[in-house]
């Protein structure tokens, strides 16, 4: 009887076991899909932010030999030796293009260097020692900072990329140092970045609360009219509402021509290509992501609770600011959020409605994607751009405590 | 849910291999891609160039268009995924892409032989096309009296309005300095030096709130003829156009920045054959003067030059008026500064 209860138990745990697997096994699509589409790229992204395989792969040998070198003068024969032999090499199998770029990076002009050094050396061993042969075909390389490149790129991780998107260096002593203001540019574009998409947050808000408002309170035909106004730009292409924009708010546009004729200025204004164009094109994309929450959050709003403060005596702006908006702030919080980190990370409507002094970080993110191939640099602004918005998200869910986001009731 | 599963994957795996499937089928029968720089100039060429081609050859031409730079070829040749074939390049990062091994060293045995191309018209990796310049063009109701050199597109007191540049240190160093009164025959010496590129960005610093930059040639034309920009720099050609074409548009010549752009043949391509064929088939003389009879870029041939237009003549920017004050592009100096030049125009820029 005893072994049959058991047995009972463990097929009843068997059973259960196998239905849990089942319902994780419906999981397991949308899980996988994340870790593939979203873990995978994010963690390839921090790792390009540090990866330095260029110099340390193309030259092997040599790069494992001159860690043994003190970084003063020149490296002795035999590691010199290695590396004119494996830049022959590099040549021969047309690899030097990478480690060029990359000693580029440490040293302007290195990629040239290394290039014409690789054509020069001679096939066979020369008669001279190889070091005099590399200084015989170009002399900058009795000079220590050539070979002092090549060290500290021998090693595969490198911190350079980060702190070049911080705009700092190493300094000559080892210590890190501000570059010079000629070459500053990531933490102005940071503090940019984040003081333009909260100006768009705030105004999202400040214009979507009534139109949430509104649709929340009026009869079910109006609120049908506002909903389709409010949803119709939303599934409408980004791009095509930015090229509408630029249309718009062009000198010659219809908004500056009904200015013109309608008197009320002299000469066109200047709409586009200024950060007046990037905040409307902006708000005006981003504001269906305010009042969505607001609208699903003020919609589970009893219209009695205003009643309610009305007959215990609020007058209303009280009862708004006691009773409703208080109410309201999962939805605010929700928002806000969204927007606010969707706006960090825009791109495209800043570049085509802003002039240079508009572009968030992103622009420079695809800038070095795309023209300069610096991948590394662009996966480190990257990875400063994500940590900002965790530290952002941290603070925010803090301040307004994390249970209150909400994005329907 | 096996079902499901089993549905599932037959779906994954068919994405998966139409997928592959096409990309062979795109890496196999991949048409013959010429790559241009766009607008009203590409489709010029097409007229001129790619249609008469295909229509004797039998090759057909994929037309694709770019703003210039080097970062597409690297990638496609790093990567190993090539899928353009011929394309325009200006001659710094033509001589660049040519030492980096991007490019395909021309036969030009099988092309016809470098001789009849005008000074600096061909190279290694290059067959020249055209001979254009970077002029000063302004809209001609917008701008009171005529424009001249490029002290008057810095003077926005006398001219007032938008200036349009293109993006990046190039040209843009070169006529601050003109501007600031170096002549040109002194400006790349004097850009050598710390002191002359501090003095070029100086000068840009004094326009720098009326500038709109530009990226795509097609631009340029586009904002100076409805009079969103007073004056702009652009390529000469499109200017041309928009001017034949009855737009409120002028040059200013004085002061032209002009250079050479080629022909190239990207490394590592399926079809080089049909892309050597077609560099030999623009570069004789008879057909490279065809593009001469729609818009106003020089040949690269002292033999096309004869059969140039008269009345195309005197608007392209080897005519003798135009070279008055005119600056030679220095491939030289690009090939060498241009990338730090660039990494300071950015941090300048977008301050």
């Amino acid at each position: 009887m005893a072994a049959t209860t058991a047995d009972l138990k463990q097929r009843l745990r068997r059973t259960e076991r196998r239905r849990r697997l089942g319902s994780l096994g419906l999981f397991a699509p949308s899980v996988i899909f994340l870790l593939i589409f979203f873990a995978l790229p994010i963690a390839l992204m921090l790792y390009r932010a540090v990866q330095n395989p260029e110099v340390a792969n193309t030259f092997p040998e040599s790069m494992a030999a001159i860690q043994q070198w003190d970084g003063e003068g020149m490296p002795g024969e035999p590691i010199v030796a290695e590396f004119a032999q494996e830049l022959r090499d590099a040549r021969d199998e047309r690899q030097l293009s990478a480690p060029g770029r990359r000693l580029d990076y440490e040293i302007a002009g290195y990629r040239g260097l290394l290039r014409a050094t690789a054509f020069g050396l001679p096939d066979e061993e020369p008669e001279a020692s190889w070091t005099e042969t590399l200084i015989g075909i170009d002399p900058r390389w009795e000079e220590t900072q050539y070979w002092q490149a090549l060290k500290e790129n021998a090693s595969p991780f490198t911190l350079d990329y980060v702190l070049t998107a911080l705009d700092l260096e190493w300094a000559e002593d080892g210590g890190l140092q501000w570059v010079s203001e000629h070459q500053a540019i990531y933490l102005d574009l940071y503090e940019r970045t984040l003081w333009m998409a909260f100006v768009i947050t705030l105004a999202a808000l400040l214009l979507g609360y009534p139109i949430a408002f509104l649709m929340t309170n009026s009869s079910r035909r109006v609120q049908g009219i506002l909903l389709v106004l409010v949803l119709l730009p939303f599934w409408t292409s980004l791009l095509v509402r930015t090229a509408s924009w630029m249309v718009l708010l062009s000198r010659s546009g219809p908004i500056n021509t009904l200015l013109v004729n309608l008197g009320l200025t002299d000469a066109p204004l200047e709409l586009l290509y200024n950060r007046f164009g990037v905040y409307v094109g902006m708000i005006h994309i981003l504001l269906p992501f305010m009042i969505m929450p607001l609208y699903a959050v003020m919609r589970g709003i009893p219209h009695s609770h205003m009643r309610a403060a009305a007959s215990l005596g609020a007058p209303p702006l009280r009862a708004f600011r006691r009773v409703y908006l208080p109410q309201t702030m999962p939805g605010i919080a929700a928002g806000c959020l969204l927007v606010f980190i969707l706006a960090i990370g825009f791109y495209i409507t800043p570049a085509l409605l802003g002039g240079n002094e508009d572009q968030m970080i992103s622009y420079f993110i695809a800038y070095h994607t795309n023209e300069t191939l610096n991948w590394g640099l662009a996966a480190a602004l990257g990875v400063i751009l994500l940590l900002m918005i965790f530290v952002l998200y941290a603070i925010f869910t803090r301040l307004t405590g994390t249970g209150r986001i909400q994005m329907g009731t | 849910m096996s079902v499901a599963r089993n549905i599932t994957l037959g779906l994954a795996a068919t994405a998966l291999g139409s997928m592959t499937l096409a990309g062979i089928a795109a890496a196999q029968d991949r048409d013959l891609t010429v790559v241009g720089w766009g607008g009203s100039y590409q489709d010029q060429q097409g007229i001129a160039y790619f249609e008469p081609f295909t229509e004797e050859t039998g090759i057909p031409i994929l037309e694709e268009s770019f703003n210039g730079g080097l970062s597409n070829i690297m990638s496609m040749v790093e990567t190993d995924s090539v899928v353009w074939d011929v394309v325009q390049l200006e001659d710094p990062e033509l001589q660049r892409a040519c030492q980096q091994g991007y490019l395909e060293r021309l036969p030009w045995d099988e092309i016809g032989g470098r001789d009849d191309f005008i000074d600096g018209g061909s190279s290694e990796c290059g067959a020249g096309t055209i001979v254009w310049s970077i002029v000063n063009a302004y809209n001609t109701d917008e701008v009171e009296g005529t424009p001249s050199g490029w002290d008057d597109f810095f003077n926005v007191e006398e001219f007032p309005g938008k200036r349009g540049l293109r993006r990046g240190a190039k040209f843009n160093l070169e006529l601050a300095l003109m501007a600031d009164g170096v002549a040109p025959e002194d400006v790349y010496e004097t850009l050598s030096t710390e002191e002359g590129v501090d003095r070029a960005f100086a000068k840009l610093d004094e326009l720098k709130e009326h500038i709109q930059w530009w990226e795509a040639g097609a631009q340029p034309p586009e904002w100076v003829a409805s009079g969103d920009v007073a004056m702009t720099t652009a390529y000469n050609g499109r200017i041309d156009k928009a001017q034949t074409e009855g737009q409120p548009v002028d040059i200013a010549w004085e002061g032209q920045i002009y250079a050479i752009d080629s022909w190239a043949i990207i490394s590592g391509t399926s079809n080089k054959d049909e892309a050597v064929e077609f560099i030999k088939y623009v570069s004789e003389p008879e057909n490279m003067s065809r593009l001469q009879q729609h818009i106003a870029y020089g040949p690269t041939k002292e033999a096309a030059f004869e059969s140039v237009p008269e009345e195309m003549a005197p608007r392209l920017p080897t005519a003798p008026d135009n070279l008055e004050g005119a600056l030679l592009n220095s491939t030289e100096f690009w090939v060498d500064n241009q990338e730090r030049l660039d990494r300071r125009f950015n941090a300048w820029a977008s301050q």
